[in-house]
């Protein structure tokens, strides 16, 4: 007979994403729900504690001297069972963090809970791109990039246009695609490549550096702009330097206003848990929710392993490129937002 | 011979209870019979893994059907005498231990219980020790004062009624609820070892600085460790209080009941956080006063919190320190609540402060009301906007 306690704790286990707040350090987001998801289990009723047997010495009737003395036994409850005394059920949830945000950023955070922590493990090696919002602010350079340093220069931004702007992303996106085509190891000569490339499906093996997929900015309003940002491999650092560098483009100065993520893999915004929802029934909601996406990210996790296994590189390629193949699909279905961004990486490619 | 052999590895494999006690030649010459007899006749307490050889105090039982057996037995193991007073270490020992007694002197036989030398936990103790079972039945988390070092040898070590029931029937005689004297004793197990003069000098010191009986046993429950702190240095902080702030001597009683932390701890960070409040944000002294009796755990705040969501108050939303100074609660919330609901009313447009202008809403219905009271009333948005304005920030 398990107890509410471990009924509880069984449901606990899969992926769900959490609205991270800016100027909070991932470490605590990760604590707090922790907390909260060991408050729930050690709320529920403890097991009933074990009773044994105590013998008590009572004398019998009128008789005060020894010779009619009775032990009498009775089921008592152990006080060693008492939950003061043995503590709290549960001392430790398995709660581990997908792709990391630094403090400065918020946006999706992809957490896996008890059995997820695997699936999160094939989460960062698959091949899922994360949706960025960049706010940009033009008119002064600052020492971290963000409009909170320590400002190093001011500079004028009025000859800044939308088209100058736009000429700019594009040459940008255009060194990107160089770079993932030339990451991705393939031969562009080759029928495969080129319809691999047409549907978006070249992805960098091993290392490589940050790169964008898709770029385009959404909202212009001097001295404010904001980008919208496809990526892989990228560091929340790396996109406010990416900013500055839009700056030094047009010839003026840029700093970081807001990082943003919308989208990691599959986990979007729309479903993601704000702070007042970080309670374990909502968290068990959002893991039933996200249970497909998940049971996909396992198979592919694992279908990967084997391929390794088979050590023919040919193969594995084309194995993991219908892997990717699969999980492109679903972003192109589910989102629409994305759509765009496939249009766009069409256009630079020659 | 065989049969000695018998018995030896069965004395020597099975683990003995520790409720039983034999001496070396009563185990040779019993049989296993009545070692079963007299396990399930006695509670078991914990089984050692190895065996303990301890001296037979007391007659031991034996039924007359088992004598018998055991007369067999003996009759078989006749040679075995001479082995049996080699090892035989315990010569004082004359009773037999087949000798009948009878069955209220049976009765009446003391076991002595073995408690295990050291452990980890106070799980074998506790049923066995009064002063733990009283305090585990008073409501004292004896799991969490485990977690902290020695503390858990000297509540073994506490002898009920001459430590701990005279300091209960203290607390008790000070006004201290009988619920709360289990939080107490978790958060304070040292005022067990504190003698009682030292605790009967505390309470009139502060019944003579006129706090009245309901006050000192509020700032008791409150404060566990108030009663541990010497005379002078109660004297010395409630002296810098009043000198500091500048306060009459009642209001100076009214906070220090409202929050006894601040007899309790250091007085460093107290004079940061009210230079930080004169200089760094800019209070008067009249106003300052008036922060400290509305909010008193301003004094013990975290000074980078308390800049952080100064700083957001006074140069984001624009609020003067008159306003501040009015409604000191927004010093005390958390700092992620303001910015949220400030910048949702500001995209909705209603971001009003001042209270001279119409749609003003006021610092304290900003932080204090929950969220969907706020949505309705304050806002006038739905719940749902809210979150999803929340996901844009």
């Amino acid at each position: 007979m398990t107890s509410q306690a471990v009924r509880l704790f069984r449901k606990m286990d899969g992926l769900f994403a959490v609205y991270k707040p800016q100027g909070v350090h991932w470490k605590h987001v990760r604590d707090s729900i922790e907390s909260n998801l060991l408050k729930a289990l050690n709320s529920c009723p403890p097991p009933a504690p074990q009773l044994a047997v105590q013998f008590q010495l009572l004398s019998g009737g009128e008789n005060s001297s020894s010779k009619d003395v009775v032990l009498s036994p009775s089921m008592v409850p152990t006080l060693a069972d008492h939950p003061l005394v043995t503590g709290p059920q549960f001392h430790k949830v398995h709660v581990g963090v997908g792709h990391r945000l630094d403090a400065f950023s918020s946006g999706v955070l992809v957490l896996g809970v008890g059995k997820g922590n695997g699936v999160l493990e094939h989460l960062c090696k698959s091949h899922v791109t994360r949706d960025y919002t960049l706010e940009g602010e033009f008119g002064k350079a600052t020492d971290n990039f963000t409009h909170t340093g320590r400002v190093i220069e001011k500079t004028t931004y009025d000859h800044v246009t939308l088209d100058k702007l736009e000429r700019v992303l594009a040459m940008i996106q255009g060194a990107n695609q160089k770079a993932l085509i030339m990451y991705s190891q393939v031969d562009l000569h080759t029928q495969e490549a080129y319809e691999l490339a047409v549907r978006g499906l070249l992805y960098p093996h091993g290392k490589s550096p940050p790169i964008l997929t898709g770029l385009r900015c959404i909202h212009f309003n001097p001295p404010h702009f904001t980008l919208e940002v496809q990526c892989v491999n990228e560091t929340q650092k790396y996109l406010r330097k990416l900013i500055h560098e839009v700056g030094l483009e047009l010839r003026t100065s840029a700093v970081c206003s807001g990082v943003r993520r919308t989208r990691d893999g599959p986990f979007k915004v729309e479903n993601a848990l704000t702070r007042q929802h970080w309670t374990a029934g909502s968290i068990i909601q959002a893991i039933a929710h996200f249970s497909k996406a998940t049971r996909k990210i396992r198979k592919s996790g694992m279908y990967k392993q084997t391929a390794g296994q088979l050590n023919s590189s040919a193969q594995v390629q084309e194995q993991t490129r219908s892997q990717t193949e699969q999980i492109n699909q679903e972003h192109v279905e589910l989102s629409s937002s994305t759509s765009d961004t496939v249009v766009d990486r069409e256009t630079p490619f020659h | 011979m065989h049969v000695c052999q018998r018995c030896v590895s069965l004395l020597l494999s099975r683990p003995l209870s520790a409720a039983l006690q034999h001496s070396t030649r009563a185990l040779h010459q019993r049989s296993h019979l009545t070692l079963l007899q007299h396990s399930t006749r006695h509670t078991l307490s914990q089984r050692h893994s190895r065996q303990t050889w301890r001296h037979f105090a007391d007659h031991q039982a034996a039924s007359p059907d088992v004598y018998n057996k055991i007369d067999l037995a003996q009759k078989q193991v006749v040679p075995l005498n001479s082995e049996v007073h080699r090892i035989d270490l315990d010569a004082a020992v004359h009773t037999s231990p087949l000798q009948e007694i009878s069955e209220e002197e049976a009765v009446q036989i003391q076991v002595p219980s073995a408690l295990p030398p050291e452990s980890s936990t106070l799980r074998p103790y506790v049923d066995k020790s009064e002063t733990l079972s009283k305090l585990v039945q008073l409501g004292v988390n004896l799991w969490k004062l485990e977690q902290r070092p020695n503390v858990g040898s000297m509540l073994v070590r506490l002898d009920f009624h001459a430590d701990v029931a005279p300091r209960l029937l203290f607390l008790k005689d000070l006004g201290v609820e009988e619920s709360k004297l289990g939080q107490l004793l978790t958060k304070n197990p040292f005022i067990l070892t504190e003698s009682l003069d030292n605790l009967e000098a505390r309470v009139s010191y502060l019944k003579s600085k006129k706090f009245s009986k309901q006050s000192v046993a509020a700032m008791v429950s409150k404060a566990p460790y108030l009663l541990n702190f010497s005379v002078e240095r109660l004297d010395n902080r409630l002296g810098f209080f009043q000198k500091q702030l500048g306060l009459s001597a009642e209001k100076t009683r009214d906070i220090v009941t409202r929050l006894p932390k601040l007899l309790c701890g250091s007085l460093e960070p107290i004079k940061e956080n009210l230079k930080v409040c004169e200089l760094e944000f800019g209070f008067r002294g009249n106003e300052i006063q008036h922060i400290v009796t509305t909010v008193p755990k301003v004094l013990i705040a975290n000074k980078r919190k308390l800049t952080q969501i100064f700083d957001f108050v006074h140069n984001t939303m624009d609020v003067p320190h008159s306003l501040v100074a009015k409604f000191p609660q927004v010093l005390n919330a958390k700092f992620l609540r303001i910015r949220e609901r400030h910048l949702f009313l500001e995209y909705l447009g209603r971001a009003q402060y001042q209270p001279s202008q119409p749609n003003y809403i006021s610092l304290d219905r900003l932080v204090f009301l929950p969220d969907d009271v706020f949505c309705s009333e304050v806002a006038l948005a739905t719940l749902e906007d809210f979150e999803r304005f929340q996901k844009t920030l």
